[in-house]
């Protein structure tokens, strides 16, 4: 296990390597579905004849 | 594909769309880390680190093809003057610019181990950082353009023009010497690459693909939603 996570003594670039790509995925993930949620919700409150 | 190009017919496609391309990215990636991280062994030359290119090329790749698709859109923008088609390319923007920061940053932790620099300025990656601002540059100008009509025309001719820089980037590594190592996959006489590499390689390929197409379908309905909300309430206060 430890050996893993050694990476053959490569562990500080390969971890960060995918450490930030999926950090990054996440973030586009949630930023995308965050504005799609917003957009579904008002067109929603509009659709219903709210007096926004 | 123009029936497809109606925004209800669009809406209804996608939406069949999502769930099947969203699991599909799941279950691809997963599998590719599997292959990647633990079946996959240290290569000769590069030892573990050859596990960065499984996170590295296939963000390249998906930068450049976003890239692709955005000129493609754009063109369509253009000639045919089709708001779909705008709102398709604008939407890939911010997913090309996150995939071109992704690949700019796990190939310099690549390059430390293995040319001894994070940052050279060959022709590989000088002009994969100068896609990297086309994105920024192409983002900024919808934002500094009120009018959606000229502000999709303005960003598409930009797009257009800096879809030489994709084809440079693509040739760079034959047109000069570069340190960044040439075509290795996609070669007349096949790969070059073992089996037991590119497997977790083409893997996450396709779930980066995958990946990309639901975020970029996601994205371009929400523009959708959010330009017929505005509708609605300008016909609201019209009232």
């Amino acid at each position: 296990m430890t050996q893993f996570f050694a990476m053959g003594g490569y562990a500080a670039f390969v971890w960060p390597a995918y450490g930030v790509s999926f950090a990054g995925l996440a973030i586009a993930i949630g930023l995308t579905w965050r504005s799609y949620a917003k957009a579904k919700a008002l067109m929603g409150k509009l659709e219903k004849g709210g007096d926004s | 594909m123009f029936e497809l190009a109606n925004p209800k017919r669009f809406m209804d496609v996608s939406g069949i769309a999502l769930p099947w391309l969203a699991a599909s990215a799941a279950v691809l990636i997963a599998v590719a880390l599997g292959l990647g991280l633990f079946l996959s062994p240290p290569d000769y030359q590069q030892g573990d680190t050859v596990r960065i290119m499984f996170v590295h090329v296939p963000a390249a790749w998906i930068a450049m093809m976003a890239y692709g698709l955005m000129a493609a859109a754009s063109i369509v923008g253009l000639v045919n003057r089709h708001p779909l088609a705008d709102l398709a390319a604008k939407s890939a923007a911010p997913l090309g610019a996150l995939f071109t920061a992704l690949a700019l940053i796990t190939g310099s932790l690549w390059g430390k181990p293995m040319w001894g620099a994070f940052w050279v300025w060959d022709a590989r990656l000088t002009s994969f950082l100068i896609l990297f601002f086309l994105y920024l540059g192409y983002i900024a100008l919808w934002n500094a353009i009120e009018d959606d009509v000229r502000a999709a025309r303005a960003a598409a001719v930009l797009a257009l023009v800096g879809a030489v820089d994709v084809v440079i980037v693509k040739f760079s590594v034959d047109w000069w010497n570069t340190l960044h190592q040439g075509e290795s996959i996609f070669r007349s006489s096949g790969p070059l690459i073992a089996p037991v590499f590119l497997w977790p390689l083409l893997l996450m390929a396709f779930g980066y693909t995958f990946l990309f197409l639901t975020l970029w379908l996601v994205r371009i309905r929400t523009e959708i939603l959010t330009r017929r909300c505005r509708t609605l309430l300008a016909r609201e206060t019209a009232r």
